[in-house]
C-alpha cells in the first residue's frame, strides 16, 4: 500500500500554490485582502484600514470597497476549485506559467446592512461551473456568520485551458 | 433653477466626494453635475491591476467609481435628498478598460420615491463610442424632517 504524503508536503503545495495567486493580483495587495486556507475552504478577510471607508459620518465601509472584496473572493474561489485537481497532481509548480483568472461578465451585489470599520470576512460557493461560463455566490459578515452585511451573484466567462 | 440653488447643490457634490475617504485615496474627481446626474473620473494606477498579464484594471475598481458616481447623481436629485447609501447595485462588464487609461463614469438617477432611488451609470475609458460598463442601481435615501 502507497504511504500517505507527509502533512507538510501537502500544505506546502497548497499555501505555495495559494500564494502565488494571491500574489500576482495588485489590487488584492492595495486593499490589503488576505485569502485564508483550510483544506480546500477558502475565506476572504479584509483587515479594517481607514482608506476603506466610503461614509465618514456613520462611518461605514465603502460599498465599492465592498463589492471588491466580495469579487475578489468569488474570483479566488473559481479559480482555487477550478485549478485544484491539476495543482494536487503536482501540475502548478514555480515554473508553470501563472494561472489565466476568469473574466467578470456581471456582479450583483446587495448591500444588507452597513459595513461596520472593522474587519470583514467573505466566502464563496460555486453554484455552477461550466467549460465556458460559471456562476458564483457570495457572503461577506463582519461580528456574527449568519449576520450577512452584503452577498453577491456574479457571471464569469472561463479561461480556456490547454489540455 | 435659481444660481443659488445650483451654486448649493455644487457645493453638496463637492463635500460629498470629498468627503469619502476612499474616493479620495482612488483619486477621484467630480467633473460634472447636473439634476440628478453625475461625473466623476479615476486616473489609471497601477496598483488597482486586477490581471496583471494584461495590466487591465480590477472590476472592483471599477465598482467603487460606480457607486460613488451613483451615489452622488442621487445627492444631486432636484428633492434633495439629505443622505444615501447602496442598496444593490449590478454592473455588466462589457469589455476591459485600456490599460493607462483614465475612467469616466456617467450617472443619472432616473427616479425616486419617498425613500427609494432608481440609478443607471456608464463606465467609459478614453474610448466614449464604446462603454467599459454600465450598472443599475437601487439607493436608499433619507430626506430632510418636514
Amino acid at each position: 500500500m502507497k504511504r500517505p504524503e507527509p502533512v507538510q508536503v501537502v500544505k506546502q503545495r497548497r499555501d505555495s500554490a495559494l500564494q502565488r495567486l494571491v500574489e500576482g493580483v495588485p489590487y488584492i495587495q492595495f486593499l490589503g485582502i488576505q485569502i485564508d486556507r483550510r483544506g480546500d475552504e477558502l475565506t476572504g478577510v479584509l483587515p479594517y484600514d481607514d482608506k476603506l471607508i466610503g461614509n465618514p459620518m456613520l462611518p461605514a465601509l465603502h460599498g465599492g470597497v465592498t463589492a471588491a472584496f466580495l469579487e475578489v473572493t468569488a474570483i479566488m474561489e473559481l479559480t482555487w476549485s477550478t485549478t485544484w485537481a491539476d495543482m494536487e497532481a503536482g501540475k502548478l509548480t514555480d515554473v508553470t506559467p501563472r494561472i489565466v483568472l476568469p473574466k467578470t461578465i456581471d456582479f450583483t451585489v446587495d448591500y444588507l446592512r452597513p459595513g461596520l470599520p472593522r474587519d470583514a470576512y467573505a466566502r464563496a460557493r460555486v453554484n455552477r461551473s461550466g467549460r465556458r461560463y460559471a456562476s458564483v455566490h457570495v457572503e461577506a459578515w463582519q461580528d456574527n456568520r449568519t449576520r450577512l452585511f452584503a452577498q453577491a451573484t456574479g457571471h464569469f466567462l472561463m479561461p480556456q485551458r490547454n489540455g | 433653477m435659481t444660481d443659488q440653488t445650483s451654486v448649493n447643490r455644487n457645493k453638496i457634490a463637492r463635500q460629498f466626494i470629498e468627503a469619502i475617504p476612499h474616493a479620495q485615496t482612488l483619486g477621484m474627481l467630480l467633473t460634472e453635475i447636473g439634476d440628478g446626474t453625475a461625473e466623476i473620473t479615476m486616473p489609471y494606477d497601477d496598483r488597482l491591476v486586477g490581471d496583471p498579464e494584461t495590466g487591465v484594471i480590477h472590476g472592483g475598481a471599477v465598482s467603487a467609481l460606480m457607486d460613488t458616481c451613483s451615489g452622488a447623481a442621487v445627492m444631486v436629485h432636484p428633492t434633495a435628498p439629505i443622505a444615501t447609501a447602496t442598496l444593490d447595485l449590478r454592473i455588466d462588464y462589457m469589455r476591459s478598460a485600456k490599460p493607462g487609461d483614465r475612467l469616466t463614469t456617467r450617472a443619472e438617477c432616473y427616479h425616486v420615491t419617498r425613500s427609494v432611488a432608481f440609478i443607471r451609470a456608464t463606465a467609459f475609458d478614453g474610448d466614449f463610442d464604446r462603454p467599459v460598463a454600465t450598472a443599475t442601481g437601487a439607493f436608499t435615501i433619507e430626506r430632510a424632517p418636514e
